[in-house]
């Protein structure tokens, strides 16, 4: 069996499109002042394969819909899995009962309709691939095989992946907008467990793409993979201290993570944000820019308009350390008096302006410090920007890496820590709509023995 | 109508067309001389929720998830296709799909039988029209008003109510026909508190396997609000916290989410059966102090993690994991069940019909000891007291564990002192329960707000312990 659309995705697109249209007719006829609409679809193949052998084959299909009515400002939502005409009748019918029990909102509008994306450009986001069951099977063990032979030390695996994902998206509202495309998204990955003496570590590896042309080669992602797991054997705890800090490039991506939810307009009208006010004020060093480009052809998160059909345009989040904009969609931007900034969703391909040094030049920048390469754990609090998480990783000396660390917490504030940049490294090497080397923060506590 | 499978029958069947002469035939089609094992899960899923925000009722939500997931299993190999389409063609395309892992292979006859319901921890109702949307709302505006009664420091309100009714049938090609019709309903409360340029949040809630009625109970709602209340003016106070390795007592009740990250994720079947865990090959050896019992008991009533049977119609048990310290077993699905030679332990569980079983907790937690909670506290000269935690999170092959604290305090000279902000204790769970040196005769469980994560997938679960003391463990606050 392979993955190939049984009809023409154009004549896909033009039946979830009709689905859109009845569903807000269906809203109007039951007297909603406005509505909005959206219509997904979509269907994969995810294989697995453990110690040579397949493991999983799942053939994934998912349909479904969700809607928004609006009388006046009182809203109500509903959704659903089941795409047939008296599922779609019964879906408006459901929103419509809770916007009669919802509450006069002044913010419960969609976004203006000025602000509607007027041309939907092809993102190149599309690229299917017609991937047998077999030669999906064949990949993921290559993968696999590489990561086993690369040191005796491997000893045991938690199998090799792979994904192949085709979508339609489509969303409308009751001015007019009606805009969908289609979208694919493929990935392998690879996880596996080494050995020395009696203890075990477990580590993984994994590449993703809108194109399989542009996955990086399965054998590399196994090795990969296993070079990171061997990496961690001998791991031991280090004395609580206070010392820098260097987060490995993956591991750096969350802190940007933390960044944007603390300027995104949900926590801020909340006041549940450590950035609150902070709007033009320098949080960082005047080295840093963050940008977002939504429109980056093959990004992973790209997206011509956004969830609230507002179209989408690259900015700096902050420049030369300044918090140029919060991330805002027509509901959150209503209740802090600002106009949207096209994010109703989240952000979409971050990236922050990477320095000159590589891995090993922000190695020797540090010092004497520790290299995080892994976080555990919620400890972060987005009200007050405390920070401290469960982390592994390397313990360094005049920029050498000595021996791995493991059962330790780092902790700080965020609000600090961003003010306490040092500098970001030119070493993006992972996957991912995020784009950023690895970050130096001069101090931070560590907790272990 | 008051029996699971005539419900599901009702509900999912009916609707749809299907005869009992399809599952048969749909389970034929299925099953085969090539396979192990095989099951069709069929599911209907309502939620409804509202949400109260500054003050107005501003936002609800009414979902239906319908659908179902197809298994074939050949030795250690499963194949899996799912349709939300509930049509005789689909449902035959999708099992076509999945028993294509064993290769060709002899149809074979399955005859179904019904499966009498071994538990009733909780009634087959529907909980979204247990109480009127009217109701409903109101409810979380008094829930409102008495966050902000309590407190002119408040200065945010949020609260939201959920009802879940999750209708699920199983029918296997060991002969299995079994249904459940799970309510589950939840109350949440979250509080900014500001004072002196300070901001802290706070939160609270709970939930179970009952009607919405449930909520009124016992002054539940507004006891949610003001514990939101105390705990986001606690942490106005708070300083921060100590970093290093120190003596910790743990409360009783939600801080036993120390046991099901620190044990309980290493003792699932799967992680076992394949050696990744910490744990593995371990069972007899002592991984805890004596005295230290923990059990997994999906048999409570109206518990959020409690079910009459699992996802693979296996009805729920009790499952002794440690006994007096000594590691007494494992948690297992079917399929790890079989490849270990072991029977299942009815923790077969999976998100929905999208995703495939695998083996989860239900409510896992500590018996009680003999010590007075007053004595355990009394014992520590200098430490840390923790009694609400957020979330957590395990490396089941290297056994760390972590989980972060919402409310804790110093201990000093054998009393509680200061408030500290929160801050990540992080151990290693195959030592971690031979440090413990006292147990509390306070045995308590959560109030019903957990969701456990495992490969993607969200399951609804229950902890307990009873407040314990742990003699050394590593607390990553900034004081150093």
């Amino acid at each position: 069996m392979t993955i190939t659309a049984t009809e023409d995705t154009a004549e896909r697109l033009a039946r979830l499109q009709q689905h859109i249209e009845d569903l807000l007719r269906e809203a109007k006829d039951r007297g909603a002042s406005a509505a909005e609409a959206s219509v997904g679809s979509s269907a994969g193949l995810e294989v697995s394969v453990r110690l040579g052998e397949v493991e999983t084959v799942e053939h994934t299909r998912d349909n479904g819909l969700g809607i928004t009515v609006y009388f006046g400002h009182h809203k109500g939502s509903a959704s659903t899995t089941d795409l047939s005409p008296a599922s779609l009748r019964d879906t408006v019918a459901a929103a419509c009962t809770i916007a009669a029990q919802t509450q006069e909102d002044p913010c419960a509008h969609l976004a203006d309709a000025a602000l509607m994306a007027r041309t939907i450009p092809d993102l190149d986001l599309y690229h299917p691939w017609p991937l047998g069951v077999d030669e999906a099977i064949r990949i993921a063990a290559d993968c696999e095989d590489a990561a086993r032979a690369y040191d005796a030390r491997i000893v045991n695996s938690e199998g090799a992946s792979l994904s192949t994902h085709m979508g339609l998206q489509v969303y409308g509202n009751s001015h007019g907008f009606i805009g969908g495309y289609p979208s694919t998204r493929h990935g392998l990955s690879c996880a596996v467990v080494g050995e020395d003496g009696d203890a075990m570590q477990r580590d993984y590896w994994w590449t993703s793409a809108r194109c399989a042309a542009d996955l990086d080669p399965a054998r590399g992602v196994g090795e990969r993979a296993a070079e990171r797991t061997v990496a961690r054997l001998g791991a031991r705890q280090i004395d609580t201290r206070k010392a820098p800090v260097l987060f490995r490039a993956e591991v750096a991506a969350g802190l940007l993570r933390s960044l944007v939810s603390a300027i995104s307009g949900g926590s801020l009208y909340r006041r549940s944000s450590f950035l609150l006010d902070h709007l033009n004020e320098t949080i960082f060093p005047d080295f840093v820019r963050i940008h977002e480009q939504p429109l980056l052809p093959r990004g992973l998160a790209s997206a011509p308009f956004d969830g609230d059909g507002v179209a989408t345009w690259s900015k700096d989040l902050v420049s030369e350390g300044v918090l140029r904009t919060y991330l805002l969609d027509a509901y959150s931007g209503c209740r802090l008096k600002l106009p949207t900034t096209g994010n109703a969703g989240g952000v979409r391909n971050l990236s922050i302006d990477m320095g000159e040094l590589d891995r090993a030049g922000m190695l020797a920048l540090m010092g004497t410090g520790l290299f995080v390469t892994e976080l555990m754990g919620h400890g972060v609090n987005a009200v007050t920007g405390d920070y401290s998480r469960g982390a592994a990783g390397f313990w360094v000396e005049h920029g050498e890496i000595q021996f791995p660390v493991e059962e330790i917490t780092i902790a700080g504030n965020l609000k600090e820590m961003f003010a306490g940049l040092v500098a970001v490294g030119n070493d993006c090497d992972f996957p991912g709509s995020t784009r950023t080397g690895s970050w130096l923060i001069g101090e931070m506590t560590i907790a272990g023995e | 109508m008051n029996d699971p499978i005539t419900i599901a029958r009702d509900s999912i069947l009916a609707p749809a067309g299907l005869t009992e002469h399809d599952l048969d035939r749909l389970l034929g089609l299925l099953a085969g001389s090539a396979l192990d094992a095989a099951d069709i899960y069929f599911q209907n899923s309502r939620l409804q929720s509202w949400v109260l925000e500054d003050g107005i009722i501003k936002d609800g939500n009414f979902s239906i998830e319908q659908g179902v997931g197809i298994r074939a299993i050949s030795g250690e190999k499963t194949g899996f296709a799912y349709s939300d389409e509930i049509t005789f063609p689909a449902l035959a395309q999708a099992a076509e799909a999945a028993r294509a892992i064993a290769g060709a292979g002899q149809h074979a006859q399955v005859r179904i039988a019904n499966q009498a319901a071994v538990h009733r921890l909780y009634e087959p109702i529907n909980p979204l029209v247990s109480l009127p949307d009217a109701d409903q709302v109101a409810l979380l505006k008094r829930v409102d008003a008495e966050a902000r009664r309590m407190d002119s420091r408040v200065t945010k309100v949020s609260a939201s109510v959920v009802a879940v009714q999750d209708i699920v049938m199983v029918l296997a090609d060991d002969g299995t026909l079994a249904a459940d019709v799970r309510p589950l309903v939840r109350l949440n409360v979250s509080v900014i508190a500001e004072a002196n340029g300070r901001r802290e949040q706070g939160g609270s809630g709970g939930g179970a396997r009952a009607d919405l009625g449930w909520l009124l109970l016992e002054d539940r709602a507004l006891g949610f609000a003001r514990e939101a209340v105390r705990l986001a003016l606690t942490n106005l106070e708070a300083e921060p916290a100590p970093a290093g390795t120190m003596t910790v007592v743990l409360g009783a009740g939600w801080p036993g989410i120390l046991l099901h990250e620190a044990i309980g994720h290493g003792l699932e079947g799967d992680f076992n059966r394949k050696e990744t865990s910490a744990f593995a090959g371990r069972v007899g050896e002592r991984v805890a102090a004596p005295g230290v019992t923990v059990v997994d008991d999906g048999t409570l009533a109206g518990r959020r993690g409690s079910l009459n049977m699992d996802d693979e119609g296996t009805p729920s048990q009790n499952t002794v994991l440690i006994e007096d310290g000594i590691l007494r077993g494992y948690m297992q699905d079917k399929l790890n069940a079989r490849l270990m030679g072991v029977r299942s332990t009815g923790n077969g569980r999976r998100e929905s019909y999208a995703h495939l079983p695998m083996p989860r907790m239900t409510n896992t937690y500590m018996l009680a000891g003999t010590r007075d909670p007053q004595e355990i506290i009394a014992s520590v000269d200098k430490g840390l007291y923790a009694v609400n935690f957020g979330g957590g999170q395990v490396d089941i092959t290297s056994g760390k564990f972590v989980f972060s604290t919402s409310e804790a305090y110093l201990i000093e000279g054998g009393k509680i002192g200061r408030p500290v902000k929160g801050a990540t204790l992080i151990g290693n769970g195959p030592d971690v329960l031979t440090r413990v040196s006292m147990i509390g005769n306070d045995l308590a469980l959560d109030a019903g707000v957990g969701t456990c994560g495992k490969e993607g997938q969200s399951v609804p679960v229950g902890v307990g312990q009873p407040t314990m003391r742990i003699d050394s463990l590593t607390v990553g606050g900034t004081t150093a």
